[in-house]
């Protein structure tokens, strides 16, 4: 009862000290005196914070910035619902004046969340509402923290907004922390205070604050220069594998079996389709909790989806033409428009394969270096897939037939080889590669009829750039243009870098036509 | 011939499956089945004369129109939803009596994406149909290839997609939006305290005339606006682009520092792994938006949103616009789909460009009621200054430019996939197909010029 005795005159002191000079009446602040004698003071106890909460709708701008910085100082993360509820309902006018105070209440309570991304979220968004009292939270949720690089954003973002205080000595801490940080965030802000130290009419402290930041700037720079070789590299090599995966079907289908299949790009839509059906499976059959096993029990539906349509379309259309690379090229071609406008008309366009949780978002290796999870994840399971050919090709019965199909089909047979066999059990084997390739590429890109289209001329420049019937070669001719492509788009953009790559391609055929690898031997010209 | 072919067809599932017709022999059932073929074909033809005979009854003969909307190819998932949304439109037209009592029949053909095929299907439509008025048209390539044989046969087209501008064509009526109605507004509404605030701009689209033209606009005004050129970054991608690693690399540099959004123009399927990496590579909506001018809820339905949630978008309607009439619209049209069992039946959904096909059908026949005939010139100068309640809320015809004032409406992309409205523009925006950023001195006026004119 003491504290609801002076509480109005507190509130109205605060929202009079805002309004004089402008002369304004304070409606609400006095509405508020006629509230807080009323007859039911147990049931209403006006605390500030509730009296803030009723001025912040106020139609007076003045009172409505007094209410916010009151709620900014005194309140707490309680005081969200509350104020959602108000913002919900509130016009243009409160809304703005409420933004500030709700973004600070939620990211000062989400500094201490369980989770590190909404940490760090909290810390980088704190730096937006620019406010200094941000600064010591932001110190004490980083001497708490345990994971690197929510604390590297806490203290930079502690420093950011120590760069707008007024003391210079601050500012040129914070100026000189920010370049040992090499904080990427801060460059702007940074620049900025070096062109206003260059400007004449400069004040010496300002031209001191200029001469630091120049200092930051270059040790930021420096090491964003390193930071984004080490992210081209990574780029060029996750562009790679994603290649490597579409071309390693071909390289045995093309290079080992030499059959022009130009319907592998639709096996890998199939992979994607059987990728996309299980996870619809599991939407409508599994508890959620469970969903994102959709992922891994997709790997071998998609593996053996596409390995049957292989199968069929090995037994059905190519097995009459081997040996006929045109007639393959025109049939298989045909196959591949039946398949892509069976898929229009069978799925339509309500395919989104949803990426399972740990595969969403990506690793903060150092500063100024993310790596997304799932390129990791492809680049993994690429070296699985050239691990598990190698194996396959070379260290089993299978390999050791398939290989010996390849180079004399007659002998093979002769020795009792089943030919036949061989052949539909390698078409399946590459068609299941093409399945698994267009499993893993649903992370990256989305799943629709034209998704083969996309890939296979990409798949045939790689195999034909490695050297047909060459896995060494395949492998080389994915890193080398998945790595060119990197190297060259940032400089001239994704189209001209198209074009850059598919104008060296032609040039290296033409300089060496066999491609890296070049086949040897008796079968060189088979 | 009709009976012919029935017959033939018949005669060979008999031969597939004799077994099922044990009780009669061959002859016989060939007789009987050629007989209740000629019958059926008879009752069909007698059925269409009547049907024919009833509507001259009431009022003349069908007035014909042409839907020219791709069906098969690239473009047809967008825009077999456009031709479902004109027949609704006809189809309610009938029902309710008509245009000046007269049916309308459509005549539908398909251009399989194909930017030559639409010249020439458009020509079909127009000199063996003689359609009074087409209803078609997606991509700006498609517009342009159709634009000559409009003009030279002063045929007249209803374009229901927003487009670049830098067009005054006196046979097309644009009821999508011009840039000034969806690109710049949502550009001033990121730069306004409301929007955030935000300075830096990174421009990307698709390697084409829409994004290109847009782009040149956009930068115009950004340059206008005192935003140092600096801060304007451009970038396009080829069609079908997968790899967007380099290119949220870069986004990623720009916006250090906050204060930068994307305006995206990129189109069809290269918006997946582009809003994938965006958020794979840590970005987030609250770091640096994206506003993006292509994507649509019909769109959504294939994507997986949880990457998009918070990102923003610029149309003229969203199916989430609150009036009665547009839960009238939205409600019907899922019953039309489930009704006719389109794909995906009442799973559709609707969006700008469904909803400008639709009230152009029927500011179309507003025009011909108002006009007292078919005839094209006489409609297109009923068409100027027409008012119309179209679901999200008036629209009106200009009275010279041939394009239509409507509504700006900021969206945010939600979890559902549906956009939820967080800026509306005061009022209806009036058209200008000539950008004030890059073409100052042009005008577009078909009432007091012809057509493209230099001011002053």
């Amino acid at each position: 009862m003491i504290r609801l005795a002076h509480v109005p005159t507190y509130v109205r002191a605060l929202a009079l000290v805002t309004c004089l000079p402008i002369g304004l009446t304070l409606p609400s602040a006095l509405a508020a005196d006629d509230v807080a004698p009323g007859p039911a003071p147990v049931v209403a106890p006006a605390t500030p914070i509730e009296h803030a909460l009723r001025d912040i709708t106020s139609e007076d701008a003045a009172v409505r910035s007094a209410a916010a910085a009151l709620l900014i100082e005194k309140g707490d993360a309680s005081l969200l619902p509350k104020l959602d509820e108000i913002r919900a309902e509130a016009d243009r006018a409160t809304r703005q004046a409420l933004k500030p105070v709700i973004d600070l209440l939620k990211n000062h309570a989400n500094l201490t969340s369980a989770q590190s991304d909404t940490r760090r979220s909290a810390a980088a968004d704190l730096v937006g509402t620019g406010r200094p009292e941000a600064i010591a939270w932001l110190e004490q949720a980083a001497a708490k923290e345990s994971v690197w690089w929510v604390k590297y954003t806490m203290e930079e973002s502690a420093q950011l907004l120590q760069l707008r205080a007024d003391a210079h000595t601050v500012r040129m801490g914070a100026v000189t922390k920010l370049g040992e940080l090499r904080s990427q965030n801060g460059l702007s802000a940074l620049k900025e205070l070096a062109d206003a130290g260059a400007q004449s009419g400069a004040t010496d402290e300002q031209r001191a604050l200029a001469d630091a930041a120049q200092a930051s700037i270059t040790q930021i720079d420096a090491w964003s220069w390193w930071a984004g070789a080490l992210e081209t590299l990574f780029r060029g090599i996750s562009l790679s594998s994603i290649l490597l995966m579409m071309s390693l079907g071909l390289a045995i289908v093309f290079g080992l079996m030499g059959v022009i299949n130009m319907a592998h790009g639709e096996l890998m839509m199939v992979g994607a389709y059987a990728t996309f059906v299980t996870q619809q499976a599991f939407v409508g059959w599994v508890s959620p909790e469970l969903f994102d096993w959709y992922f891994p029990v997709a790997l071998p539906v998609a593996f053996l989806a596409a390995a049957a349509f292989g199968w069929v379309l090995e037994a059905t259309v190519i097995r009459f033409l081997y040996g006929r690379l045109l007639e393959t090229l025109l049939a298989t071609w045909g196959v591949s428009l039946i398949l892509m406008q069976a898929a229009r008309v069978y799925f339509g366009d309500l395919t989104a394969v949803i990426a399972p949780q740990a595969l969403r978002g990506g690793a903060q290796v150092m500063v100024g270096v993310y790596l997304p999870y799932n390129r990791i994840f492809i680049i993994l399971l690429s070296i699985v897939c050239v691990l598990g050919i190698y194996f396959l090709l070379f260290r089993s019965n299978l390999g050791i037939r398939v290989r010996s199909v390849t180079q004399n089909r007659n002998m093979s047979a002769c020795l009792g080889i089943p030919t036949r066999k061989v052949d539909s059990y390698t078409f399946a084997f590459a068609s299941g590669l093409a399945g698994v390739a267009g499993w893993a590429l649903t992370m990256v890109g989305n799943v629709d009829p034209g998704l083969g289209q996309n890939y296979i001329v990409d798949a045939f420049m790689v195999v034909v750039t490695g050297g047909v019937g060459k896995l060494a070669g395949t492998i080389w001719a994915s890193l080398g243009i998945g790595g060119l492509n990197k190297l060259i788009e940032p400089v001239s953009g994704a189209v001209y870098g198209k074009v850059f790559i598919l104008v060296g391609v032609i040039l290296f055929l033409q300089w060496r036509p066999q491609g890296l690898f070049a086949a040897k031997g008796r079968n060189a010209d088979a | 011939m009709d009976t012919n072919t029935r017959q033939d067809g018949a005669s060979g599932t008999d031969a597939a499956t004799p077994t099922e017709h044990t009780g009669s022999s061959r002859r016989e059932f060939l007789g009987q089945s050629g007989r209740v073929a000629a019958g059926v074909g008879v009752a069909a033809l007698l059925g269409n004369l009547g049907q024919y005979a009833l509507s001259y009854g009431a009022g003349g003969p069908p007035i014909k129109i042409g839907i020219l909307h791709s069906l098969s190819g690239t473009m047809a998932i967008s825009e077999v939803s456009l031709r479902d949304v004109v027949l609704m439109a006809v189809e309610e037209i009938n029902k309710a009596g008509g245009v000046m009592g007269r049916q309308i029949e459509a005549k539908i053909v398909d251009p399989a994406s194909n930017w030559d095929l639409f010249a020439e299907k458009a020509k079909q439509l127009l000199l063996e149909d003689k359609v009074s008025v087409v209803f078609g048209c997606w991509t700006s390539v498609s517009r342009k290839s159709v634009l000559p044989v409009f003009e030279k046969n002063n045929g007249l087209l209803f374009y229901p997609v927003q487009y670049e501008g830098e067009e005054c064509s006196r046979n097309v009526f644009y009821t999508g939006a011009a840039v000034n109605q969806q690109a710049a507004p949502a550009v001033e509404y990121l730069m306004s305290p409301e929007g955030g605030n935000y300075k830096k701009f990174y421009l990307l689209g698709t390697d084409y005339v829409y994004p290109r033209t847009t782009n040149k606009i956009l930068r115009a005004m950004l340059l206008a606006k005192k935003v140092p050129a600096a801060n304007i970054e451009e970038e396009y991608t080829p069609f079908h682009h997968q790899d967007y690693q380099t290119i949220c690399g870069k986004i990623k540099k720009f916006a250090a520092g906050g204060g930068a959004a994307v305006i995206s123009t990129i189109n069809g399927d290269s918006n997946v792994p582009f809003y994938k990496e965006f958020g794979n590579q840590g970005l987030r909506a609250e770091d640096a938006p994206i506003m993006a001018f292509s994507v649509a809820e019909d769109e959504l339905r294939g994507m997986d949103t949880s990457a998009l949630v918070g990102h923003l978008a610029a149309w003229n309607y969203y199916q989430s616009v609150d009036t009665p009439q547009n839960k009238k619209f939205v409600a019907n049209f899922k019953a039309y789909c489930k009704r006719n069992n389109l794909p995906d039946g009442e799973n559709r959904v609707t969006d700008d460009p469904i909803e400008a096909a639709y009230f152009g059908v029927y500011v179309w026949k507003q025009a011909v009621e108002k006009a007292g005939s078919i005839e094209v010139d006489a409609v297109r100068k009923a068409v100027y200054g027409q008012k119309f309640l179209a679901p999200g809320g008036q629209i009106m015809m200009d009275e010279a430019n041939q394009h239509t004032h409507k509504p700006v409406l900021i969206g945010e992309i939600l979890k559902n996939g549906q956009l939820k409205v967080v800026h509306r523009s005061k009022g209806l925006v009036k058209p200008e197909p000539w950008s004030e950023y890059t073409n100052p001195e042009k005008g577009c006026d078909w009432i007091n010029h012809q057509g493209t004119y230099q001011k002053k």
